[in-house]
């Protein structure tokens, strides 16, 4: 789907998620503790929602959100974050996107 | 709790696709050997033993006395008396060092003996006997207590009934419905995991008298990796357990209730905190190498900061659960509607579960990448010890004398 490829083309780092869902928000945190900032993108706010989210889905996300893209690649829901965090994989991965503060 | 012997859990574990008779067997073998010799020393015992030891390594759980003697309960229930333990602790202070080294190696004076195919087999069907009896007993027990559960339910459904004719509030009725609570399907799925659990623990125990023997045996890493192979995927069928019965009551495996008090004193979403196992297990595996200390230091920050999101997560879903069921005006007596909101919002709460355990999955596998395969056999032992010692402190304290008396030996009878 069109608007999904460009959000994910035109971040780094995108999350697609729900307000409403509070692990996609513990998603969101671990972001913050590991100092970057996704491009955050709320589907139940969006017109379109819906239809991105079987975007998604086709993309291979088999999960339901979160949905995390990194350098336009998907990288997976909850699971997969939280594996690669834990085998060192993640910080490198949104180096490139870090804020400069940190 | 339901007693179960081994045996009812060996005939049970032939439904499994990855059960080996050999491990049942050799289980018995084991168990069997270590009681001959305690019985063969013409001593003054019990059938409890408690061998007190300084080092993890070689701690005897208390948890063996299940399988030992016939009459004794697992560790969950307050049954087991401390005055026994303790009793026996006192009389085997000069015996402890030859007792457990004959029970850590029995192969010394015993397998030469057991390597004749008669005698194995004659142990053997002596064994399968006695465990087809216990089974017997324990399927008898158990139908008896299906039995009373159900006309507790009879009953429970006719005063339910009661209550609704005499056009209480439904809301009233639904408290009740709450308290009773549980649908056929729901009690089915944690009577289900409450066995299988039981049969896990006592699968456990003995995997760590295994590793216990191994380690001291200096046995070679190849056969050492099949034991921490197993550990592994023992572990992983307890988090498959978890994950069936948290789909058939969440709040089942939130408040821990299959675990002893210490460990639910412990308890982070449904189970340990990989962070704080890693504390507590790493200094049992040294030495580590510079490189795995930094390896293994990365892993518990990464770990640390998981479980703070999903402890946040978790927080914005209690306010969130707490918000909508305090929505509209309060004091009318109804409230169907923000209960059936609240109820969607709850479901997260399966989600959350299941993420912590494949955040300890997770733990566990870097782990076992991280380390040797030696590091991972005294890891893997020391995680079991560490939570036979916690099951141990939940059942001495569920024993302890109320009011100032000191622990000593005269005072826990």
């Amino acid at each position: 789907m069109e608007k999904v490829m460009r959000l994910v083309s035109e971040n780094g780092l995108v999350i697609f998620s729900k307000s409403s869902c509070c692990l996609c928000y513990a998603l969101k945190i671990l972001f913050q503790e590991i100092g970057v900032t996704p491009t955050v993108h709320e589907l139940d706010q969006d017109p379109e929602g819906r239809e991105m989210e079987r975007a998604v889905m086709r993309l291979g996300c088999n999960a339901p959100l979160p949905a995390v893209f990194i350098g336009g690649k998907l990288v997976g829901s909850t699971n997969e974050v939280m594996s690669l965090h834990l085998s060192g994989g993640l910080i490198p991965l949104v180096r490139p996107y870090q804020s400069i503060s940190n | 709790m339901l007693f179960f012997s081994s045996s009812l859990y060996i005939s049970m574990y032939c439904l499994l696709p990855d059960f080996k008779l050999s491990n049942a067997y050799n289980f018995n073998l084991t168990c069997t050997k270590a009681a001959s010799i305690i019985s063969s020393r013409s001593m003054d015992f019990p059938s409890t033993l408690f061998v007190p030891s300084r080092t993890m390594g070689t701690y005897e759980p208390i948890h063996q006395i299940g399988l030992w003697g016939e009459n004794f309960k697992s560790i969950g229930s307050p049954n087991i008396s401390p005055s026994v333990i303790f009793d026996v602790a006192n009389k085997l202070e000069n015996e402890s060092e030859t007792t457990s080294h004959e029970l850590l190696a029995p192969s010394s004076k015993y397998d030469q003996e057991a390597s004749k195919p008669f005698d194995k087999i004659q142990r053997r069907l002596a064994q399968n006997r006695e465990a087809a009896r216990k089974s017997r007993l324990r399927k008898k027990a158990y139908v008896q207590q299906l039995e009373n559960s159900r006309l507790k339910l009879i009953q429970l459904e006719q005063e339910l009934e009661r209550a609704r004719q005499q056009q209480c509030l439904y809301a009233g009725g639904a408290i009740e419905v709450g308290h009773l609570g549980i649908s056929g399907a729901l009690n089915s799925g944690i009577t289900a995991f409450e066995m299988e659990y039981e049969r896990w623990m006592e699968e456990q125990n003995k995997q760590i008298c295994d590793l216990r023997s191994a380690l001291n045996a200096q046995i070679s890493d190849i056969e050492l990796h099949i034991l921490v192979e197993s550990g592994m995927s023992h572990y992983l069928e307890l988090f498959r357990m978890k994950s069936s019965v948290a789909k058939a009551d969440v709040f089942y495996v939130m408040s821990g209730t299959w675990k002893t008090s210490a460990e639910r004193f412990f308890s982070w979403i449904g189970g340990f905190r990989p962070s704080e196992l890693l504390k507590v297990l790493v200094p049992q595996i040294d030495p580590l190498t510079d490189h795995q200390i930094l390896e293994v230091c990365n892993l518990k920050q990464s770990c640390q900061q998981a479980e703070d999101a999903l402890s946040q997560g978790m927080e914005k879903l209690r306010e969130t659960v707490s918000a909508t069921l305090a929505s509209g005006q309060m004091g009318q007596g109804t409230y169907l509607p923000q209960v059936a909101m609240a109820m969607e919002k709850l479901e997260a709460l399966v989600n959350f579960v299941n993420q912590a355990d494949h955040l300890r999955k997770e733990t566990l596998q870097q782990m076992s990448y991280i380390l040797t395969t030696r590091q991972a056999a005294r890891g893997l032992l020391a995680l079991g010890e560490y939570i036979q010692r916690l099951q141990a402190l939940s059942t001495v304290w569920a024993n302890r004398p109320h009011g100032p008396a000191k622990l000593t030996v005269e005072n826990v009878r």
